[in-house]
């Protein structure tokens, strides 16, 4: 293809990448280093409160925000440099959790973006091989099932994909909360009450269940697919050679789908290092919070107008390093077999 | 919910059909409206409605679009409905017009305690009054010979009693959800504990002897709740009492109607309304007054602003009150507090505080809620929990500006 033809192609896409993803993100950056806030002052005031059929009135010091000449309340601007990254990272905190008199770890965990970190972490890692492992378990049964149950089969198995995440969350919520149909089965088995959401532990698990119950079917339909394309010769030379069905599945079936792996492996990384429907979906906020959530608590605003932008910011730029980083040993992975297929 | 909902709409809808019914003018100007969504409000914005010409945005998330729609120039909502809480970054964004000329003119219904003055000016009417109040069964208490409790302590005497009797599955309901729930619940013992919430220069203070006994209160009133209490939020706790799976809880007045709702309540005629019980023997009543009301924006026309103040006077008038007595407490001229406001009365003659609504007060709510559930769960201790408090409240009051 000639150079201009190929700009031609990718122009547009190009243009929306910059607009929709790079500008952003550049923006998010830069907010990261500046803290905007109002200037406030400290006032003398009467202010007045209904009280029940009568009123409370009180006098007292306020601090009210200074208006500029227009009316509108001024704002002013700080460079804070890596201000905004310390006070999530707290460096400090940590050393003191580390020193003589700290508690080592379990200080640091107490520590949100520790806490966060640690189970965004957990989740990721836990949930990746069992949803691959999952994955590949169902497409190899369905595979090898009579071609007449495989349609419906394969729309059963990929019901719990097709619902909206948070919507799964809470179903999944209600069937475990306090008198939920699961939480009454379990009692009656364990004959002694026991409230999941209330522990971290069983908290946590269930947040991994739901996760790997979500996106196992996601994995399954590619890996499914991919069986399709394995080729009829080679595993018939392999049948003819004496391979077992264990050797046939190591030395046939995975490498060719490999590079299919790799893919679900890097959207799985991707996506759950962003976990953030559990969190809501389980309420799970006492117990668990993720790098997301965290994000998302800094960003919204409380019922005073107040909003931390400039943490938030430097919140999402931290979750995009973290990302990236789990990400770096998958993409030279892809890279090489790219180069290897070249 | 959606049934709820829906129903919500047909009757909103039915009710705007014959336009002007109740209404003493027509109203000409196209005026729209946000608040939050709850009972109170579907009756005053049904009442403003029947004026016609009104659209309506009711939401339990309002106030995360109201400062920035209100800010907007013309202002994409005339009528702002606030509490006390939420009127603070109205305040602070000066978006928000005095509402004295327009009291003088069309105010003549309203009473002196409506009236939110700042500085002198009216920036804000006050329709209903809402507290936490103590909401128990009538019934469990007479059986078992129990006083209602006046004070912290008498609950949790109480509480172990009811369980003994296993006449409910849990004694007690609280809306201890982390968050915004909990840290509610923090500032009305902590306030009845006499416990003061800043220093001067808007430094933090709840690193006190008082923050140590609110947080231990809590800790042993936790016992006797559902072990998930960090996620129930009024509506679980409501629902809990409806269902008879409690037997008391100091709960938002504005559910006490609930109650006695036939179609959702099963202790119908059981529920009694008692004072906030107070944090200590002879102390005042653990519960802070909160408001909801009216405002009109700045940006925005003296036309536009005369008739979004008219059609809110139609919303909040006396025909409104008496024909939804049971939603709140209202404030309105006319209304008579039934049985259900005995708690809201009692609490508030006994000296319950306002609510301390203010930008830092604002830092300091979120902070103690995502504080408090880690002292709840046992990670950390009772000083190591109101220590971190402080340095949250910190770190955002600086990014505020309100702390140097």
């Amino acid at each position: 293809m000639k150079p201009r033809i190929f700009l031609f192609f990718v122009g547009p896409s190009l243009f929306l990448m910059t607009l929709f993803i790079a500008v952003p993100l550049v923006s998010v950056f830069v907010q990261s280093f500046f803290v905007t806030h109002q200037v406030f002052h400290e006032v003398t005031t009467k202010s007045c409160s209904p009280g029940f059929m009568k009123q409370t009135c009180t006098e007292s010091t306020r601090t009210e925000p200074v208006l500029g000449p227009d009316g509108v309340p001024k704002t002013e601007t700080h460079f804070v440099g890596l201000g905004s990254y310390r006070s999530l990272l707290k460096p400090a905190a940590v050393k003191a959790a580390f020193s003589a008199a700290g508690n080592g770890i379990g200080d640091l965990l107490n520590i949100d973006f520790y806490r966060a970190l640690r189970f965004t972490l957990t989740f990721t890692l836990v949930t990746l091989p069992l949803v691959i492992g999952f994955g590949m378990l169902t497409a190899l049964a369905l595979n090898n099932v009579t071609q007449a149950v495989r349609g419906p089969l394969i729309f059963t198995f990929l019901l719990p994909f097709i619902i909206t995440p948070i919507i799964g969350a809470l179903a999944m919520r209600w069937l475990f909360v306090g008198n939920g149909i699961m939480a009454d089965a379990l009692n009656g088995l364990l004959s002694q009450h026991f409230a999941i959401l209330a522990h971290g532990w069983s908290l946590e698990l269930l947040m991994l269940f739901f996760r790997v119950w979500y996106v196992a079917p996601f994995a399954f339909v590619i890996f499914y697919a991919g069986l399709q394309t394995v080729d009829r010769d080679v595993m018939e030379s392999a049948i003819v050679d004496g391979a077992s069905r264990v050797e046939r599945l190591r030395y046939v079936i995975i490498p060719h789908l490999a590079p299919l792996i790799t893919f679900v492996a890097l959207i799985h990384l991707m996506d759950a290092y962003r976990v953030f429907e559990e969190i809501i979906g389980f309420s799970s906020q006492a117990h668990r919070i993720s790098l997301q959530w965290l994000t998302y608590d800094l960003l919204v605003p409380d019922s005073s107008g107040n909003r931390a932008i400039s943490r938030a910011s430097a919140s999402s730029m931290l979750t995009l390093i973290g990302i990236v980083i789990l990400l770096i040993p998958l993409l030279r992975r892809a890279w090489r077999e790219h180069l290897g297929r070249g | 919910m959606m049934k709820s909902i829906t129903a919500a709409l047909l009757l909103s809808a039915a009710t705007a059909l014959p336009a002007h019914a109740a209404c003493a003018f027509k109203n000409t100007v196209p005026l729209k409206t946000i608040s939050a969504g709850f009972q109170a409000w579907k009756s005053v914005t049904s009442a403003m409605q029947e004026c016609g010409n009104v659209q309506s945005d009711m939401d339990q998330n309002f106030q995360e679009k109201e400062p920035a729609a209100l800010a907007a120039n013309p202002a994409l909502y005339q009528i702002a409905g606030v509490a006390n809480e939420t009127l603070v970054p109205l305040l602070n964004d000066g978006t928000i017009r005095p509402l004295d000329a327009l009291i003088k003119k069309y105010g003549g219904q309203l009473q002196s305690n409506q009236l939110i003055k700042i500085n002198g000016k009216t920036m804000a009417i006050a329709m209903d009054v809402n507290l936490e109040n103590l909401m128990y069964r009538k019934d469990i208490f007479e059986k078992l010979n129990i006083a209602v409790p006046k004070n912290y302590d008498e609950v949790l005497d109480a509480a172990k009693k009811i369980q003994k009797s296993g006449l409910v599955q849990y004694p007690l309901g609280a809306t201890y959800q982390s968050g915004w729930n909990i840290a509610n619940e923090f500032v009305n013992l902590y306030l009845g504990f006499d416990g003061k919430l800043f220093g001067d220069h808007n430094e933090p203070a709840i690193k006190s002897e008082a923050g140590v006994k609110t947080l231990k209160m809590m800790k042993a009133l936790s016992q006797y709740m559902d072990p998930e209490y960090l996620t129930a939020d009024s509506t679980y706790v409501q629902r809990q009492l409806q269902e008879g799976k409690i037997a008391m809880s100091n709960l938002w007045a504005s559910r006490a109607g609930a109650m006695e709702n036939k179609q959702e309540s099963q202790v119908v005629g059981k529920i009694g309304m008692a004072a906030a019980p107070s944090a200590y023997p002879g102390g005042k009543p653990a519960t802070a007054v909160w408001w909801d009301g009216i405002t009109i924006a700045k940006n925005i026309t003296d036309e536009q602003a005369d008739a979004a103040f008219r059609v809110a006077m139609e919303g909040i008038d006396t025909e409104m009150a008496k024909a939804n007595s049971e939603d709140v407490i209202w404030l309105i001229k006319g209304y008579e507090p039934g049985p259900l406001a005995e708690g809201v009365a009692a609490s508030a003659d006994a000296g319950a505080p306002p609510y301390p609504a203010s930008t830092a007060m604002g830092v300091m709510q979120t902070a103690i809620g995502n504080g408090v559930p880690d002292f709840m769960t046992g990670k950390k201790s009772a000083e190591a929990t109101l220590a971190s408090i402080e340095d949250d409240y910190r770190t955002g009051a600086k990014e505020k500006g309100l702390l140097q």
